[in-house]
């Protein structure tokens, strides 16, 4: 086995699986989702989530993978095939790959826009730009006609040389991935406290004439009074389930990943913890403190309201930092730009572990070999989600591969932990070298709470009801009026639904000609986008299936 | 800003800050395993 990977310091390993967990959304997707499902009553779904799910899950892919790799396998097909004979884990466990790349070829493309960013703040390309030529400059980026830089196709040489620098990290191996975290983590961190303060001490400062009672204030209040009435809401306790579960980097396979180099009689159990918290700092005090308080305290809590999404760090965030005058505001175009940059490029180093390991463990490739046909795989994935940005491409690699994909994995893996392999079995290898005494009701949350949850947060986004209103869809059913899916709903998904409504509503209103050929325009190259990822699935699969008779023929065992 | 919206967010922002600084403490303080561990930094010491 040409594998001899190995981590250098456990604390390497730690900020090597924080920096895994921690990525954009922490910054942009909570926030949004605290102050979209009841403020501070969000957070208490999402505590209990964390606890019944995320620390479960963390403990269940840290064993698995910890077994995994005293048995000399680093990823998932064979992880699982060694818990459990049946042909069904091995292929169950192609989700731990291919949702890596496909997840990895548009990660890359937001990872390069921080790259991208990160310059255009230094020399000053925002001075003097209102809100709008500073949203219509994200605009023009995304476009690959237009340059922002006078480089042709900026977009596309940004995203390249991204991927480029993931592929030549990676290609460094385990020690790579660890160096980047242990220098991108602490500034991640610095960079994050700076900006939490500024948003913290704005207060009215920042309103104008335009906005007389702006205040960040507002925005703390939005984020944090609490709206208990929202606790009986369903759609907020899976917002939170949902939110944990992407926070953490769950279902991915990266974890296993990860984790398969830990020996047995070293610790895993307060190493998950400690990770899992030191991702829930950096999401619920420092995501909380920067993009919502800053955004209100200049544009006023109406306009976060209406505009609160994504797109707010890269469309709005450089037109704010610049009334903090010359020299602070490109210091805070770099630190927010540079600590979204480390939160992501630590993210998709760990995308690329797996293929990886996979690779070297079972046709004995060289790390280099390995890294760089990750970096060609993901640049063939890639390149459409940056050329067609604006046809919906991108987003359908994140539906499918950057949500649905995740939670039927992490639903399996948890199945298969459980109660395949089982929990008495999984609970003495959690155990194995624990730094901790972990409660012994654990036990039973991973065997009942946990499976149950995320069969739960499976269902709900199979079954989501039409406007994700849950209350007015169990009132129709129980009248005898059935269940209307809302079109984003994994079953409407897939036949892509919405986009044939819009079609048809454009056709019935004699829209102009342009808006039926940009919705026909979008629904064929979201085709496009599922062929490319089944096409991945597939030639997974394929991949696995020639490693596994390649073992038989050699009498290599799995268990 | 509100109170009740401030003390909701020191109630949740300061044990999040006290347990995570308590588990990375605690992974700092614990004696290394004899060798072989699994990590190559105390196989040069």
């Amino acid at each position: 086995m040409s594998n001899k990977e190995a981590w250098g310091s456990r604390v390497g390993l730690i900020l090597a699986m924080a920096g895994n967990a921690v990525g954009l959304g922490n910054f942009l997707r909570f926030p949004v989702q605290a102050a979209n499902n009841g403020g501070g009553a969000f957070i208490i779904p999402y505590i209990i989530c964390f606890l019944l799910m995320g620390i479960p899950l963390l403990w269940i892919e840290w064993s698995s993978g910890r077994f995994g790799g005293r048995l000399g396998h680093h990823a998932t097909p064979f992880i699982f095939q060694s818990m459990n004979k049946r042909a069904i884990w091995r292929y169950i466990g192609v989700f731990g790959i291919f949702t890596n790349i496909a997840v990895a070829a548009y990660y890359c493309y937001i990872e390069s826009w921080t790259m991208s960013y990160v310059y255009h703040s230094v020399v000053g390309t925002f001075n003097g730009l209102n809100q709008t030529e500073v949203k219509d400059f994200f605009d023009n980026y995304t476009d690959i006609n237009s340059t922002t830089t006078g480089i042709p196709y900026e977009s596309i040489i940004f995203y390249i040389l991204c991927l480029g620098l993931n592929t030549w990290i990676l290609s460094r191996g385990l020690k790579g991935i660890e160096k980047v975290a242990k220098v991108g983590m602490p500034l991640l961190i610095l960079f994050g406290v700076f900006l939490a303060i500024k948003g913290i001490t704005l207060g009215t400062s920042g309103a104008s004439e335009e906005v007389p009672h702006a205040s960040a204030w507002e925005g703390l209040n939005f984020l944090w009074t609490p709206d208990f009435n929202s606790l009986w809401d369903f759609k907020v306790w899976l917002a939170a389930a949902g939110q944990i579960f992407f926070t953490l980097s769950l279902g991915m396979g990266t974890v296993h990943c990860y984790a398969a180099y830990v020996k047995s009689k070293d610790d895993i159990a307060l190493n998950a913890v400690s990770a899992g918290f030191m991702n829930e700092f950096v999401e619920v005090v420092l995501g909380s403190l920067i993009v919502i308080p800053i955004a209100a305290g200049y544009l006023g809590i109406d306009w976060v309201k209406a505009n609160a999404g994504f797109g707010m760090a890269f469309q709005t965030m450089p037109y704010l930092f610049e009334k903090w005058g010359d020299i602070l505001s490109v210091m805070a175009g770099v630190m927010w730009f540079g600590l979204l940059f480390f939160a992501g490029i630590t993210s998709s180093l760990a995308m690329g572990a797996p293929w990886m390991s996979f690779m070297q463990d079972e046709f004995n490739w060289n790390r280099k070999k390995a890294a760089w046909s990750f970096g060609f795989i993901v640049l063939i994935m890639g390149l459409p989600t940056v050329i067609f940005y604006k046809y919906g491409v991108f987003s359908e690699y994140d539906e499918w591969a950057g949500t649905v994909s995740l939670v039927v994995f992490a639903l399996a893996e948890s199945i298969l932990f459980s109660w395949v392999w089982g929990v008495s079995k999984g609970w003495k290898e959690l155990n194995s070298g624990a730094d901790i005494k972990i409660p012994v009701i654990f036990k039973y949350i991973i065997k009942y709470i946990t499976p149950t949850m995320l069969m739960i947060v499976f269902l709900g986004s199979l079954l989501k009801p039409l406007n994700n209103d849950w209350s007015q869809a169990f009132h129709s059913v129980l009248s005898g009026n059935g269940w209307t899916l809302d079109n984003s709903s994994i079953i409407k998904m897939i036949t892509n639904e919405g986009l044939k409504e819009q079609l048809n509503t454009a056709i019935n209103n004699n829209e102009p000609e342009s808006v039926i050929n940009e919705i026909k325009q979008n629904i064929f190259y979201r085709n496009i986008a599922r062929t490319l990822l089944l096409s991945l699935f597939i030639g997974i699969t394929i991949i696995i299936s020639i490693a596994y008779k390649k073992r038989l023929k050699e009498g290599r065992k799995l268990t | 800003m509100k109170t009740e919206a401030l003390i909701t967010m020191l109630c949740i922002q300061i044990p999040v800050v006290c347990i995570t600084a308590y588990f990375f403490y605690k992974v700092l303080k614990t004696p290394k395993k004899s060798e072989p561990d699994s990590y190559s930094e105390n196989e040069e010491s």
